[in-house]
């Protein structure tokens, strides 16, 4: 997702600079996501004008949709992806198994129309889905609120 | 093409050190997994529990990642590789944190790739335990190992692992371990996914033309006989309950069974009454022993590592 930057998509937590030496740490949108390597590496080569760069990937606190910025979320809607949902604090407790789908619909970031309807759960990246607008007939990636 | 927008070229360029998993070059794949085992745990049994959970991963992966251009729709095959990839992060950092606190030195593993190497280097990675460990080292329960069969059972068996799988990293939030802690906290919601996933085709095949529905039974309980295994403690997991910092499986039953229920009446499916198998002489996938069904698994995934080793692509 080239429109955003790591910070629009909450994955930069800090960034510090000491002495000639930049410390940065990221963390990981899903535990697997094989674009990571590629934003350490960016970042990395980004940093470097500014001393000796270190990219550490921490898990803690864990990444959800809801750290991306509205800048962001401004961003994704322009290039035709739709952002997630706010989801809110997470429960601690069990997952319910839904078995309906959700009452919800993903708006289209085409039309705006909110008659549109879940393809695939799971789209061309780990983090979005396929869906398709009913209305202007376009398919479009939906961001999956996690 | 400038060389900037071509993602290869960008990782080849940044780190020179590349290694096999995913081409990159990670010493340590997140900053957690160096922490010490906490106070007053075990760290053999730590890190023997780590390799546990990862191995499941690990394994149910691989076996997810050989639908790759056999899945019914393009849209499946994505939605399997997906769920394989998640199941392959979580089994990095676990693989990470068992290499960290000694694994690899205890299987031997690690002489040995450093002899397939030549290199000398210390090789307490993921990638030495993922693909120069042998077989009878492997921790996974024998469910993660089984061959899927067609996609009916695929589903079946998707349902009943991850459905398992969640219960066990919903509760490992609270670890008294920080890393298994924040590996559970990320799995939680990818986990929810899969079960959704698994749970809607289950649903679809069961209630679905009267060949869907056969296919679906059949292939549910070609799953049964493995799933008793899952809900079983062994000793490392038992002591480090204890310790505050494992899940009892045992506790794990009453959420597939809760799942199971709601799933099976309105799919028209009948819960399986197959007896068990995969424990010989009450030894199991926990104890290293398998089924023959892991050999050929893992001769696929490391074959590669082992007659190139250290390659990059």
């Amino acid at each position: 997702m080239p429109m955003l930057t790591l910070a629009d998509l909450g994955v930069l937590r800090s960034v510090s600079h000491d002495d000639g030496r930049v410390v940065a740490t990221i963390t990981p949108t899903y535990a697997g996501c094989p674009a990571l390597d590629a934003m350490r590496a960016d970042l990395a080569e980004k940093l470097a004008d500014f001393g000796e760069v270190e990219v550490r990937v921490s898990l803690t606190p864990p990444w959800t949709t809801d750290l991306i910025s509205d800048e962001g979320r401004r961003k994704l809607a322009e290039a035709g992806v739709a952002p997630p949902e706010h989801i809110g604090p997470r429960t601690t407790g069990p997952v319910a198994l839904t078995l309906a789908p959700p009452e919800k619909r993903v708006e289209c970031p085409r039309c705006g129309s909110a008659d549109t309807a879940v393809l695939s759960r799971f789209g061309p990246t780990a983090c979005t889905a396929l869906v398709r607008c009913r209305v202007c007939r376009e398919p479009f990636e939906h961001m999956k609120d996690i | 093409m400038d060389a900037d927008d071509n993602v290869y070229d960008a990782l080849a360029a940044a780190d020179h050190d590349g290694r096999w998993a995913h081409g990159a070059g990670f010493d340590e794949s997140v900053v957690e997994v160096t922490a010490p085992a906490p106070d007053g745990v075990d760290t053999e049994d730590l890190a023997a529990y780590c390799l546990m959970l990862a191995d499941d991963a690990l394994v149910g992966s691989q076996r997810l990642s050989e639908w790759a251009t056999h899945a019914p729709e393009l849209e499946e095959e994505v939605a399997l590789a997906n769920i394989a990839l998640d199941l392959l992060g979580q089994a990095r950092v676990l693989l990470a944190r068992a290499g960290h606190l000694g694994a690899a030195e205890r299987f031997r593993v690690a002489g040995r790739a450093s002899e397939a190497t030549g290199d000398g280097r210390a090789h307490d990675d993921e990638d030495v335990l993922a693909y120069f460990r042998d077989d009878r080292f492997f921790r996974n329960v024998t469910l993660a190992e089984i061959d899927l069969g067609d996609f009916a059972q695929t589903m079946a068996w998707m349902l009943v692992f991850s459905s398992w799988r969640l219960g066990l990293m919903t509760r490992l939030r609270g670890s008294a371990d920080p890393v298994l802690a924040a590996v559970a906290t990320k799995a939680v919601p990818e986990l929810a996914y899969q079960r959704e996933y698994a749970a809607g085709w289950v649903l679809r095949l069961g209630d679905g033309t009267e060949l869907s529905h056969v296919r679906m039974q059949a292939g549910l309980d070609a799953v049964w006989p493995f799933v008793e295994e899952i809900f079983g403690a062994h000793a490392v997991e038992t002591r480090l309950v204890e310790a505050g910092v494992a899940v009892d499986p045992a506790a794990l039953r009453a959420d597939v069974d809760a799942d199971l229920e709601q799933v099976l009446p309105v799919a028209t499916l009948t819960r399986p009454e197959r007896p068990a198998v995969g424990l010989v002489g009450g030894r199991g996938g926990r104890d290293g022993v398998h089924t023959e069904a892991l050999g050929p698994v893992l001769a696929v995934m490391q074959s590669l590592a082992r007659a190139h080793p250290e390659a990059t692509w």
